[in-house]
């Protein structure tokens, strides 16, 4: 377990020191009032805690449907646009300026949810059911998610005129410390009462581990993998709330782009076998957490926005080789070679 | 010598690339005749259907590409990242270094080589996975296009321009307009070097040994291996063969739109995986047609064009039309071999 | 080499850590013959094959071949190129491509298909040796004897002179090992001399001509086919001289049945997918009952297809004289079965798992994905039967997987135990673990049969059935053929009824 979160933590302190050479006052916060003249927190670190906060909630969905199934969803960026429209056409109830909100906040997010857990569903009955592989499974939304969301709202772009809806992705007034960190905290509450309370975890590495094994115990393996690709499903809807809220709005093609990669880097990050079984979940969003603050490192160096990815699958081509088992053995063979060197030197 | 296996009936008596490759065309056939019945008009000219040719060459050569390496048993989907990075570098040499077009076909060449070696070699000789790899690669292109050139910009080189402009008219095919002057059918460049790829694949997958060896590693690793086929190597060549097809395909995609940008080609990678399957390659390898990809992607084209020509000529039913044929697609082939296997143990 | 030698092994020797696959055997096989290679599991069979065909290396020995003389085999390549050629078990050709393609492909340096040439080739080959399949059609659409067929076909076109069959009619019917069955005959009588492993008797009485016997790594000897009965192959293989009658059992330990007349589980006509034919089975409370058969007679299926682990097809199952239905492994579970399943890694362990989170697995499961253990219990649970059973583990944090086989065994077992079921089936608990653990795990399935547990037990080796149970059920070739009891309960009377002689 501690083994496991052994990386993360090597490499946030890694970017810590790195951003600590470049600018001493890299880790300064500062205590000041936003537009609205509410007191709010500001600085580096406020920001990874605030803008990882949905990467982090997806690692904990997509730990799950890696450990289940061995495979990974690309389709939640795609799946938050979705369910993010959803929710601002309950909002908005289909015009795109209304002067007061269609449904409360609550019901709006019942709905994303439902809409989410929906995409995980069909993601989850072609790999559980169809036996699809993951990635090609979630292809189908990945391609046509974004499209099925500018479909939802008529391509329109409806703003919420209700202030209180910009709170999710901001700060409730009084309180100086972003929502999200909130939003987050509860889920991983959620997340970590589920854990202890079912047996959730036992199943999802067994039938990770090895399916045939799982099912002689007792346990329906097509049933856990569909289970977590619904959860997943969840955590989407959660982090579609976060992202709408940020602006009020949505752009169709452009919220939560790329951050598929970002969540599967979070779980590879986190020290988890991107082909499945045992899962750490903390590893993994704290892996996130390491994944904002490269994001937000990159920034401070004048990185665009557009080309971060570029780095990013840098970072993820360098995890899995080094990860591979090929290379493994490759550099096992190497060692041994080089030890008895050594004694030879000694 | 009787025909003991006259019991399995029509599915079971043809070979499985066949029998995928006779329902696509049909398909396709039934398509265009309903679209002329419906829609009429346009759909009746012979240049409406060389339109659909000059508009999709591109995705003609990527789509033969990702054919080769699906029937292998991988996929790439990073093909659009590397159309998109192609378009962008040869635009930024055409006019920002004053190249000439013969340098930029060796960068489009190149570039294809380049990613052809990289993701073939992490694929076959490392054994990680396809998809990994790939994505990384995706992101990776469109990262880099944005860093070659962040803002999209026209190719004004008139070298370029006269090229980009060459026609090549098809005698007897043209039609007369109102005004009564005819009008010469014509054709681009691309779809003369996108019938050459079909032409030469086809020839290369049916005849030559190297072709051959895909169909088989494709259909079992395992036996492929016992029957003396060097299976990393074929491997690694389809995916080389893939990236370099995706490299000339950039090129005729830049020949064609005449620009570089970095939303280039955006989810061409999926529908050149969705023409491979709606064109009968199966996603789990061994089986498929290069013709097919053909009528995949002109089955493709042509639903797009009924589609907005009936009406819905939103953006967003490009995607979903391409995702909902994906889907029905696979679960076609899943249920068509589904069924051929209950035949055969009948 | 003698005249019409074509194949000569003397004195081969192959060890693994802590295992002689292989010691001193010694093997030969003339032009023309058919011989069968016969030995229970582990005998070494499969060792000699690999030895021969280039997958191990031998560490002592020779191997001489008609017309080349003393050789080293490096690979399996090089086996082919010296004109050895296998068809294994499963099919190891491409499904995908066409029958006559998987006879050429992967041969030859033509970089070219001559379809044409291709296709007349394979037909000649085809109807010369009878195959009942066109060149043309995609090898998928044959039946899997006439896959095996191509892969002969293709052995036979590389000009093999050697012909192993491995396992070949394990997946075959009836009809289908008939066909196979000529085609290896005309073979025969164009000189091939053909190598063939199998564990169906009736099959080597009727095809072959000698057969060589391995036991423990050992050469038992080389027997003409007339020279020998089938029960005296029986005898060979499972190392018992029709002498030496003495009956083993009573020698301590022994349980002599349950003294009540109540059925805790009964089955009728019993059938699986896994191509067993109808059963009929059941077992009384407190009772020790095992299924024996050679390797492959359909043991496993039985069992698999009482615990819902195979696709039930037929028949009805009682627990108590209640007709119950078990559709999968939660329902017997749930009924108080318990499978300990043959294939200990593939199908018992969960390898990256700790021991404790295995040894709790299948209570865990029974008792609801809503109510975990808490740390505590399972601590508690897993320190139990870390005792009880004497699992030698560092923690029970460790992976399952670190352990070795006879603790990882003993950790399945307890697994099942902790289940408290009322029958509990053992499926060849004690293969492949040590001598101290085999007596431990025969020792506590007696002790559990006293407390009222009813027990099926499984294993390839008679003493220990002979040792553990009280009635046994006997299986040849997918088929229950009789049940002994009581004073049948002899080494000479299972493998007579194993053997099928009257």
């Amino acid at each position: 377990m501690g083994n496991q979160l052994f990386i993360p933590i090597l490499a946030l302190l890694l970017l810590a020191v790195i951003n600590l050479i470049n600018d001493p006052g890299f880790f300064k916060i500062t205590l000041g009032t936003n537009n609205a003249g509410n007191p709010v927190l500001s600085g580096y670190l406020i920001t990874i805690l605030d803008y990882g906060s949905e990467l982090g909630i997806l690692a904990i969905g997509m730990t799950l449907v890696t450990a289940a199934s061995g495979g990974q969803d690309i389709s939640v960026g795609a799946t938050i646009a979705i369910a993010g429209s959803a929710m601002l056409r309950v909002l908005c109830g289909g015009t795109s300026r209304p002067t007061e909100l269609a449904a409360p906040i609550f019901v709006a997010f019942i709905v994303a949810c439902i809409v989410g857990m929906l995409c995980g569903a069909f993601n989850g009955m072609l790999v559980a059911v169809f036996k699809i592989q993951p990635m090609i499974a979630t292809l189908i939304l990945f391609t046509a998610g974004r499209s099925i969301a500018a479909w939802i709202n008529n391509n329109e772009l409806p703003i919420v005129p209700d202030p209180k809806f910009s709170y999710f992705g901001s700060f409730i007034p009084g309180i100086p410390i972003p929502t999200t960190v909130f939003i987050v905290i509860a889920c991983v509450v959620v997340i970590a009462l589920v854990l202890k309370f079912t047996t959730l975890g036992l199943y999802t590495q067994a039938v990770g581990i090895n399916e045939g094994a799982s099912r002689l115990n007792g346990i329906n393996p097509t049933f856990i993998k569909f289970l977590s690709f619904v959860i997943l499903g969840l955590c989407v809807a959660v982090a579609a709330l976060i992202k709408v809220s940020r602006l009020s709005t949505i752009n169709y093609s452009v919220i939560a782009k790329d951050i598929e990669m970002d969540a599967i880097l979070a779980v590879a990050l986190g020290g988890n076998s991107l082909s499945g079984g045992k899962f750490n979940m903390w590893a993994s969003i704290l892996g996130a957490y390491v994944i904002q603050f490269l994001t937000t490192t990159l920034y401070k160096f004048n990185v665009q926005s557009d080309a971060l990815a570029a780095y990013k699958a840098i970072v993820v081509i360098v995890l899995v080789v080094f990860s591979a088992p090929t290379v493994r053995e490759y550099m096992k063979q190497l060692a041994k070679k080089v030890a008895p060197a050594k004694k030879e030197v000694a | 010598m009787k025909n003991e296996k006259s019991k399995s009936g029509f599915f079971g008596r043809m070979n499985d690339t066949n029998l995928l490759l006779t329902i696509t065309i049909v398909i396709f056939f039934l398509m265009y005749i309903g679209a002329i019945v419906f829609q009429g008009g346009g759909f009746t000219k012979p240049q409406m259907f060389f339109n659909i040719l000059n508009a999709n060459a591109a995705l003609i050569i990527t789509a033969c590409g990702m054919s080769v390496v699906m029937i292998s048993g991988g996929i790439d989907i990073s093909v659009g990242g590397v159309v998109a990075l192609v378009s962008m570098c040869c635009a930024v040499y055409l006019d920002h270094h004053d190249g000439s077009v013969f340098g930029s076909i060796l960068i489009a060449l190149g570039i294809g080589l380049a990613y052809g070696l990289v993701q073939g070699f992490l694929v076959a000789y490392l054994d990680i996975q396809p998809f990994i790899v790939s994505l990384a690669g995706m992101f990776f292109a469109r990262g880099m296009t944005t860093i070659v050139n962040t803002a999209p910009f026209n190719v004004a080189d008139e070298e370029f321009t006269a090229l980009k402009l060459t026609r090549i008219f098809i005698p007897g095919m043209g039609t007369t307009n109102k005004k009564g002057i005819y009008v010469p059918a014509y054709v681009e460049i691309g779809v003369i070097v996108a019938l050459l790829v079909v032409i030469i694949l086809f020839a290369v997958l049916r005849w030559t040994r190297l072709g051959r060896n895909f169909y088989a590693v494709g259909g079992n690793k395992q036996s492929a291996l016992m029957l003396g086929i060097n299976v990393k190597k074929t491997k690694f060549l389809s995916h080389l063969i893939c990236s370099i097809l995706a490299g000339i395909g950039g090129y005729v995609y830049f020949l064609h739109v005449g620009s570089g940008s970095a939303s280039h080609a955006m989810g061409m990678e999926m529908n050149a995986i969705a023409s491979s399957i709606i064109g009968g390659t199966m996603l789990t390898g061994g089986v498929g047609n290069i013709i097919g990809t053909l009528f995949g992607v002109l089955s493709l084209s042509t639903i797009q064009n009924i589609v907005s020509s009936a009406g819905l000529d939103q953006a967003w039913w490009t995607g979903i039309t391409i995702a909902a044929m994906l889907c029905i697609f696979l679960l076609i082939q899943s249920i068509v071999m589904a069924q051929k296997k209950k035949a055969l143990k009948a | 080499m003698e005249e019409n030698r074509v194949l000569e092994m003397r004195g081969i020797n192959k060890s693994f850590p802590n295992i002689k696959a292989l010691q001193n055997v010694d093997f030969s096989l003339n032009k023309g013959e058919i011989h069968a290679l016969m030995g229970e599991n582990g005998a070494g069979k499969s060792t000699l094959i690999k030895v021969l065909t280039g997958v191990y290396t031998k560490d002592e020995g020779t191997i001489s071949l008609d017309g080349h003389g003393k050789v080293t085999i490096h690979s399996p390549q090089d086996a082919q190129k010296y004109g050895i050629s296998t068809v294994y078990q499963e099919i190891t050709l491409c499904p995908n491509l066409t029958v006559a393609e998987n006879m050429y492909i992967g041969r030859g340096d033509a970089k070219l298909t001559n379809w044409k040439k291709m296709n007349e080739d394979a037909d000649r080959i085809l109807q010369s040796l009878e195959i009942p399949a066109k060149a043309n059609q995609q090898l998928s659409n044959c039946s899997l004897a006439v896959q095996q067929m191509v892969a002969i076909a293709r052995a036979v076109d590389m000009d093999c002179k050697v012909l192993i069959l491995d396992e070949p009619t394990s997946s075959l019917d009836e009809q289908e090992v008939e066909k196979l069955f000529g085609l290896m005959r005309d073979l025969k009588s164009r000189g091939v001399g053909i190598i063939f492993v199998t564990h169906f008797l009736d099959q080597v009485y009727e095809v072959c001509d000698k057969i060589t016997v391995l036991r423990d790594g050992k050469l038992v000897g080389e027997y003409e086919i007339k020279d020998l009965p089938r029960i005296k192959l029986v005898a060979k293989m499972l190392g018992k001289e029709m002498d030496d009658l003495s009956d083993i059992k009573g020698e301590g330990g022994t349980y002599e049945g349950p003294d009540g007349d109540e059925k805790v589980f009964e089955a009728t006509g019993l059938q699986s997918n896994a191509g067993i034919k109808p059963f009929d089975f059941h077992i009384k409370k407190g009772e020790v009952n095992g299924f024996t058969g050679l390797l492959g007679s359909g043991r496993s299926e039985c069992v698999r297809a009482i615990f819902g682990a195979d696709r039930v097809i037929g028949g009805t199952v009682k627990m108590h004289g209640k007709e119950i239905k078990i559709s999968n492994p939660l329902d017997a579970m749930k009924h108080g079965i318990a499978y300990l399943p043959e294939n200990r890694r593939g199908d018992g362990i969960i390898g990256d798992l700790s021991v404790k989170e295995n040894i709790v697995l299948a209570l865990q499961v029974l008792t609801g994905f809503m109510k975990p253990f808490s740390k505590a219990q399972v601590n508690a649970f897993a320190d139990e039967y870390i005792k009880k059973l004497n699992i030698k583990t560092a923690s029970a944090e460790t992976p399952i997987k670190s352990l070795s086989g006879g603790n990882q065994q003993k950790c399945i077992l307890a697994r099942w135990l902790l289940m408290h079921p009322e029958y509990l089936i053992l499926d060849e608990p004690t293969r492949g673990i040590d001598v101290g653990t085999k007596v431990d795990i025969q020792k506590l399935v007696l002790e559990l049969a006293k407390d009222g547990m009813s027990v099926t037990f499984i294993s390839s080796e008679t003493d220990e059935m002979l040792r553990t149970c009280s009635r046994l059920v006997v299986m040849r070739d997918r088929k229950v053929v009789g049940e002994l009891t009581g004073e049948d309960l002899t080494q000479n009377k299972i493998m007579s009824t194993i053997a099928g002689d009257k």
